[in-house]
Order: C-alpha cells, then structure tokens, then sequence
C-alpha cells in the first residue's frame, strides 16, 4: 500500500480528516524548503503538496505565482525539487510528499526520468494541473510502474459522467476544487461544496480532499466534516510572503497548528 | 491520416495540440466543441458568418502584383494578400467575428481577449460592440506602453483593457491572465482567443474561420496569373494568419509553404521568438507544440521587434506541417524586417506591420534567387500605423 493510502487508511480508523498544507519549493529560497517541510510535519500535516515552480501557472491565483516567481529566482528547477523531496526523506519516512505543478517540467525531464527519479526521492504523488485524465494516457502507467500516485482535480464544473473518467486513472486520492477560478480565490460556499461531494463518494472510492478558498480553522472545520483532507495553500505561502525569514517557521508553524487543531475539533 | 483531415477528436495534430488544461475549463472546452460542431454545419450560422465577412470586413481582400518591388529584387514576382486593408486593419477580424457569432450562440454576454501587439484586442472589442457584449482584453504592461494606440483603440470601443505585470508582461502573461478569468467566470464568458493556439478546439476553429484567405487565394491566383503561386510565405507568431493562407493550399503539393518565425537579434543569439526554429516540444497554454524553454522546462523570455510575433510558443498544426515536412519554417531578424518594412513602404506605397514584414523580409531574401515568372504569394497580415512609433523611435525620431 502507498503511503498516501496508509495515511488515509489510518486517519479513518482514528474518524480524523487529513490536513495538507501546500508551499512551493524554493520559496522564499531553497535553503529555507526542507526546514519549512519537518515544521509544517512537526506541526500536524499528514501529507504535504509540495509545489514545483513553474513561469507560467494558468491555475494559480498572483499568491501562488508571486511564490514560484520567488522560487524561479534561485533557478530551482524539478531535479533541484527532487533532491529537496530526498533530503527531507532522510529524516523523515511517514509524511508522504505530493508534488504538485504542471505538465511542461515533467514533460521535459522526460516521464519515465521523472517518475524514476520521483519515486527514489520518496516522492508519493503527483498532481500535474494541466493533464487531465484524457492527457494522461501512458503517463498514468508510468507513474503506476514506479509506485506514484497520480492525483486529479474534480470541480464544480465536472459533470457526473466525467467523475467515473477520473475514477479509473487516480490513485492516492482525489482533489476536489471547491470554487470556479484560481487558487487563493475569495469566497466559498460551504454548502455548495458539501453538495458535490455524495456524487463523487458514489463514483470513487478514493479519499476526497477538498481545497481552494479554504483561509482560516473556522472554513477548514467545516470543510472537515465532509471531506477526508482539507489542502491550504494560499493562505500558507501568504503567511511565507508575509513573514521575515528568520520568523516563516515560527508564523507556519502557529498557523497549521491553528488550523489541525480546527480540524480535529468536534 | 491526410494532414488536412486533423485535428482528431481530442485535437492532436500528431503528437502536437490536445487539451492540457485544468478540471475546471475540461466542461466548458467540451461545451465550445459540441457548439462548434453544430454551428460549422449550421447553414445559417455558416451564412451569417460569410455576410460578416463581406458586409463588415469587406471581404474578399485583394491579392496584389508589388510589380516594382519585385523589379527591384530582380527575380520571382512578389503578390501580396492583401489582410491589411480589412475592417481593423488584420486578419484578426475574420476570427473573432466567427467566435463572437458562437459567443452569441451560446448566449455568453461577456467575452474576453488576450493581445500582444493590440490586433486581436482591437479586433475583439471591435465584434464586441458590434454585437453588443461586454469586452475585457489581457495585455502584458509592457505591450501596452509599446502598443499605445491600439490600448486607445480599445478603450473607444468600449473595451476595458486591464494591463499584466506577471512573468515577462508580455502576451503569454496576457494570456496566463485571460485563462485564469475564464477559469473563473466561465458560465458567463466567453474566450475569444486571438490565434491558432491554446486547448482543442481553439487551433482548429481558428483555422476554420482564418482559411477564408487562403480559399479566397485559390480562386484570386488563378484569375491573376493562371494558376496557383510556387509558394506562400506568412509570418508565424502563434500562427493564425500563417494557418489561414497555408490550410487550404496543403493538397497542392506543387505550392512551397513557408512559415517565418521572429528572429529578433538573430536565432544564433538566444534572443529570438523562433520555436520552430530553435525550439523543443513542450507543453503550455493547454497545448502541445514547440515552445521556447530552458533546462528545466521553464518558459523562455522571447524577444521581437514586433509584438504581434513576441510568443514562446506556436500553434499545434505549424509543429505537425513541420515535423511532416509539408511547410517549412525560417526566422528573419530584426533588422531585416525592418528593412523589408521601409522597402514596401518606398516602393509599394504600402505601410505594412512589423509582424507582416518578417514575411516580406524573407519573400526579398528569395526572389533574388528565383526566375522573374516564379512567384510568390506572400500573406500581408496587417497594416503597420500601429507600429509607426516603435519604427520612428528605432530611426531616432520623437513623434
């Protein structure tokens, strides 16, 4: 079993809902990544998305893109995340890593290198915004060969027939994109959500994590009750932007805990 | 497969295009293609569209003998198709009027644009108030300080025109940035995408509605000079008008297809907008195709003399024409479209755009080379009162 499946396999057992925080590598700088990754462990994660920087993120909201532009600076490319992901792994074996960006660094390294090379790193996931299931033909596989799940996004937009298309090429879990737009995107109506998620339970047995729009413990709380895992990211790399370096481990720190606190709240 | 006969279902051409784009757009791309589907072989729609075209734009456009400029090159004569002297002056125009009747179809209110040099904005806000729909255009901070008069353009047609100061601020940023409106207004928008790029069905039904060139040329050729030209040259940014004239010629195989990328400083230098030229395939804006990246996969700043060709990437079917070998692509530099801008100017009386010019420039480097009854049919996208500026600044003169 994965270890993205244990996790969730474990957290059921014990009626908790995953929390997974998201930051991009190499924000604020590459130095500051691994530290950022035990502290945000340290403090309640159960699995981390872990962003490689992109120059083009079509999905992100200016929150996320002003952090791979920060990351971009020091040139971090996807083997300089890898090797990130693999000195995290020395110290730390539980927490899976799921590493989240776009197709066009995947595809340049080259699938079969990536998925290798991933997976030596202790890589569990991958969530590549920009290849939707019908794109994934033969990457899917490749990524199954090497022990990485494959996660895909539902949304509002995906009519039920599609959920079933996703179903059958996702591993790990699915990634319910709880509001129409980018990430770091304002409102969410949480009854809007709650009402998406019985139609995805009927055509996936997959772990349902929900995020985008997800700010504070009180939404995370709410969230909680209905999903397997609640992803913040936004919120997370505002709280790296707004911080002074010497304090970003401290301020993610309080904040996550605020946050896994909220979310085993009864 | 016959080339002409692609894209396939899920828009490759080869290996190239597809729809890589995230969840949220996956239902509205599937609503555009069944509504596109319907409407090409809606006869009323096919109808409205080609009176359009005639009464608005005023098409066809002419095709034209440059007799002295080719006498001064000395070899094959030059025919210039003649986009410029459209409605808005570019090809742009025959697109967005055929996405605008679609946005209308599918009663989307708002419709949205990216532009780099302005054209495709213009052209946008242009249906927009002809058809009474809220406009918001995308433009890189940067263009919109180099396009100045087409931002004025905009704004008196009613458009909003909201400057991108992400990345490299230029039309790719534009772009991310109209994608991301899209993504979250999709229910009431539409996405009026300015050229044969971005996620199926964008590159085929901009084909679609550009090969209204090229098919008027099938029948202009003829009627000029008795049969089809030796080739047709058009320049290549994302590829729109390059697509439009070179489509409906792919089944004449006697007819050289010459696609001319931006060369900037010189391929050689890495400053360049030419992935075809100097590029590898990749995938961004919801296709696969050739893109200008670095080591890592990461998007490559571009640089071109003309906005218009400022664009890492290019349409899908370009990277399968050349990869199949039916069209051929080159890069012309800076200077030598600004050379081949001046010349048209000089000899022809005709002010071309700078992304035209590129074509032009090659069309110069050729015909020297070839016999005075060869010709060549180069696709004169736009007209160049837009650039008069960038061209006085680069001669040294304050306007």
């Amino acid at each position: 079993m994965s270890r993205i499946s244990s996790v969730f396999e474990q957290l059921k057992a014990q009626h908790k809902t995953a929390l997974i925080p998201f930051v991009t590598a190499g924000d604020p700088d590459p130095q500051l990544t691994v530290p950022i990754l035990h502290a945000l462990a340290a403090a309640g994660a159960d699995i981390i998305e872990l962003g490689v920087p992109f120059s083009d993120p079509m999905a992100d909201g200016p929150t996320i893109q002003r952090a791979s532009e920060r990351a971009l600076k020091h040139h971090i490319g996807l083997k300089d995340v890898l090797a990130l992901v693999a000195e995290f792994r020395k110290t730390n074996t539980a927490t899976p890593i799921v590493l989240m960006g776009y197709a066009n660094p995947v595809e340049h390294m080259g699938y079969e290198t990536f998925a290798k090379n991933a997976a030596a790193a202790g890589v569990d996931g991958v969530l590549t915004v920009d290849i939707p299931p019908e794109e994934s033909t033969g990457v899917a596989d490749v990524f199954a060969a090497h022990g990485v799940d494959m996660i895909f996004l539902l949304s509002p937009t995906t009519p039920e027939a599609r959920i079933n298309v996703v179903a059958q090429k996702a591993s790990g879990f699915v990634y319910y994109v709880s509001l129409k737009g980018v990430t770091g995107s304002a409102s969410l109506d949480l009854t809007e959500v709650a009402s998406h998620i019985p139609a995805i339970r009927e055509h996936c047995g997959l772990p349902v994590g929900v995020g985008f729009g997800i700010r504070d413990g009180e939404t995370a709380h709410a969230i909680a009750r209905f999903a397997d895992a609640v992803v913040i990211g936004s919120r997370i790399v505002q709280e790296i932007e707004n911080s002074p370096r010497e304090k970003i481990i401290e301020n993610l720190t309080n904040f996550v805990r605020g946050i896994r606190v909220a979310i085993d709240a009864k | 497969m016959r080339i002409g006969e692609l894209p396939d279902e899920r828009g490759h051409f080869g290996p190239y295009g597809g729809i890589f784009v995230a969840e949220t757009l996956i239902a509205a791309l599937d609503e555009l293609r069944r509504e596109y589907e319907l409407a090409r072989k809606d006869a009323a729609f096919m109808a409205e569209f080609r009176h359009e075209l005639k009464h608005y734009v005023g098409r066809p456009s002419p095709i034209y003998h440059a007799k002295r400029w080719s006498e001064h090159l000395g070899g094959a004569q030059i025919y210039l198709k003649r986009e410029d002297l459209n409605h808005t002056g570019a090809h742009k125009i025959n697109n967005t009027i055929g996405q605008a009747l679609l946005a209308r179809r599918m009663g989307k209110k708002r419709v949205i644009a990216e532009t780099g040099a302005g054209q495709h904005g213009v052209a946008s806000a242009t249906v927009a108030a002809r058809y009474g729909m809220e406009c918001v255009v995308y433009m890189g901070a940067d263009d919109v300080v180099r396009q100045s008069p087409n931002v004025f353009r905009m704004k008196l047609l009613g458009a909003t025109v909201v400057p991108v100061s992400s990345g490299s601020k230029t039309l790719k940023d534009a772009l991310n940035e109209a994608m991301r409106d899209w993504v979250t207004n999709v229910e009431s928008t539409f996405y009026i995408l300015g050229t044969a790029a971005g996620p199926h069905p964008y590159p085929m039904l901009v084909r679609d509605f550009q090969s209204v060139i090229g098919d008027e040329c099938l029948t202009q050729m003829p009627d000029m000079i008795g049969r089809q030209p030796d080739a047709v040259i058009a320049c290549v940014g994302g590829g729109s008008n390059a697509i439009g004239i070179f489509y409906p010629y792919i089944d004449h195989k006697n007819v050289r297809l010459i696609g001319v990328e931006a060369g900037g400083d010189g391929v050689a230098t890495g400053r360049h907008a030419a992935p075809l030229s100097a590029g590898t395939p990749g995938v961004l804006h919801g296709f696969r195709s050739y893109l200008m990246q670095d080591e890592n996969g990461q998007i490559i700043e571009t640089h071109s003399i003309s906005a218009g060709l400022d664009y890492p990437g290019v349409g899908p079917e370009h990277a399968w024409l050349k990869d199949s070998g039916r069209a051929e692509y080159v890069a012309i530099n800076d200077d030598e479209a600004l050379r081949a801008f001046h010349d048209l100017c000089r000899f022809e009386g005709i002010i071309p755009a700078l992304e035209s010019s590129h074509a032009l420039a090659h069309a110069a480097k050729i015909a020297p080379g070839m016999s005075k009854d060869q010709v060549l049919l180069v696709n004169l996208s736009g007209r160049g009162d837009k650039d008069i500026n960038t061209v006085a600044k680069l001669s040294g003169i304050e306007l």
